[in-house]
């Protein structure tokens, strides 16, 4: 990877792009201290708390423990003070909708619950920067929206700044501030209307950003039949589902 | 059972009893930790290594107990050396490791033309504990609960997800040698009681038995230290009173507490 600069600002959503082996998770290894650069540099404000989302938690299941308390794991136990963690982690369950969660078994929660409970866990240390790797990984489409929406909100609850490195295009693009396209060096950044338009980033996803859009001469039914009496003549097949 | 009662004013009894009950007290939470992070095949490798331990040690003359210590921590670190730099799939450099390690403290045995009981470094020798020997365990055996009360947070943290409890603090390849470090010194000391043969099982069985019982990490280690306990007590009655090979006699105490605690059914939340 080379000739990458990146500034992230506080209350700013920034996501990542680029196809399979582009140095995504490089790019996010090194701002996160975890890799050391071989040149350049990372330049942190200081004190600056950092919340990191990892892309999933594989939980070996002989492992017992509650959702509350892998929120409270690794924080300082000081007296008297049990209340008012107890308070924060049901104000990072809550804001991410799973606070009737707390009590559960962490290895047996569904891939959507896991992925918020890591959300939480996240914002619950209230970090300046949230770096959110896949954060859609294991949810089902449906809830990948839902899950955008929601690093939105937390955004603006928390004013912090927000790296996130995704690969479903559409919804990144409807909850991001900048979009930094990378493959192994910086394609295009910019706003997401701005980039989206930007030949090298078409170049790298243009045949799965460009809507489908065909004429139609004929009626599709609810289960995608064409409808009795209609003539089909574009390029795709339609299978009649039969009674 | 006049037998039994002189039986229990021997010395040797109450050592094997201690040096039994010591061990068992820090296997519990270390056996989790070898559960929950699959290590089981480490503390083998690491047990493997034992026998070049003995024969290191018979040859500068060096206690048993601290020269296998030595030896197996040498290994340890090794471990968590190789394991940064090599390619091979962790499985693999154990399996090379651990029969490596095996052969070649059997060769020097051959060729240095040591004198060692096989069967009890295999299966342990708890009734030939010493006063001196059961210092040495008490000593290990306090550093290891030192560190596991000390780390404990950080130990949990590194455990469920290495990379996030790295950036947010916890200095994760320290807590790995350390861990790595408190097994060696953990078969150091259960070689005595159960044998190169069987240290696993005292580290595993007790921890596995005592998940179903268990809805917090904590009180997992604390019962797998108490049912190790328990199997150590079982293990040296039915030894003394049908004559069986203590280390082994724990070991199927152990695994019948595990085959119990399959029958416990969660009460409904």
């Amino acid at each position: 990877m080379q000739k990458i600069t990146l500034e992230l600002h506080a209350g700013e959503i920034v996501t990542v792009i680029g196809p399979n082996g582009a140095g995504k998770t490089t790019l996010l290894r090194l701002l996160l201290g975890l890799t050391r650069p071989t040149s350049g540099t990372v330049r942190r404000r200081p004190g600056l708390r950092l919340g990191y989302m990892p892309q999933r938690l594989q939980i070996d299941p002989s492992m017992p423990m509650s959702v509350a308390r892998f929120l409270q794991l690794g924080q300082k136990r000081e007296k008297g003070e049990s209340r008012v963690r107890e308070a924060e982690t049901m104000a990072a369950l809550e804001r991410v909708g799973v606070a009737p969660l707390a009590d559960a078994s962490l290895a047996e929660l569904s891939g959507g619950e896991m992925q918020r409970v890591l959300l939480a866990r996240a914002t619950s240390r209230r970090p300046h920067l949230l770096v959110l790797d896949e954060p859609t990984q294991g949810v089902d489409v449906g809830g990948q929206g839902e899950v955008y929406r929601l690093i939105a909100t937390l955004r603006d609850e928390l004013g912090c700044g927000v790296l996130l490195v995704s690969h479903d295009l559409h919804l990144v693009m409807a909850a991001t501030d900048q979009v930094l396209c990378i493959n192994q060096h910086i394609c295009c950044h910019g706003a997401p209307e701005q980039v989206s338009r930007d030949p090298a980033y078409l170049e790298l996803f243009g045949d799965k950003v460009a809507p489908y859009t065909h004429q139609h001469n004929h009626e599709h039914d609810l289960s995608g039949g064409i409808l009795p009496g209609d003539a089909c003549d574009h390029g795709h097949s339609h299978k009649r589902e039969g009674r | 059972m006049t037998q039994f009662s002189e039986l229990l004013q021997s010395q040797f009894l109450w050592y094997a009893l201690a040096a039994g009950l010591l061990v068992a007290l820090v296997s519990g939470p270390l056996g989790c930790f070898a559960v929950w992070r699959r290590m089981a095949y480490f503390g083998d490798t690491l047990a493997h290594s034992a026998l070049l331990g003995v024969t290191l040690g018979f040859i500068v003359q060096l206690n048993t107990t601290i020269a296998v210590g030595a030896t197996c921590c040498l290994l340890a670190i090794l471990l968590v050396y190789l394991q940064r730099r090599q390619k091979l799939s962790v499985d693999t450099l154990l399996g090379i490791l651990s029969h490596s390690m095996l052969a070649l403290g059997i060769v020097t045995v051959s060729l240095f033309e040591i004198n060692v009981d096989l069967l009890s470094l295999l299966l342990g020798d708890l009734l030939a504990v010493g006063g001196r020997d059961l210092l040495l365990m008490a000593a290990a055996a306090a550093l290891i609960a030192g560190l596991l009360y000390w780390l404990w947070e950080k130990l949990l943290a590194f455990t469920l997800h290495e990379e996030l409890a790295a950036v947010e603090g916890v200095p994760v390849e320290k807590i790995r040698l350390a861990l790595m470090l408190m097994l060696a010194l953990l078969i150091a000391i259960a070689m005595k009681v159960v044998g190169v043969l069987l240290i696993t099982a005292l580290l595993i069985i007790p921890a596995a038995s005592a998940r179903r019982l268990s809805q917090t990490p904590e009180r997992m280690a604390l019962l797998a230290s108490a049912i190790g306990c328990a199997a150590v007590v079982l293990g040296l009655l039915a030894s003394i009173l049908w004559d069986t090979p203590a280390g082994p006699s724990i070991v199927l105490a152990a695994a019948l507490v595990f085959l119990l605690s399959q029958f416990y059914r969660k009460r409904a939340a």
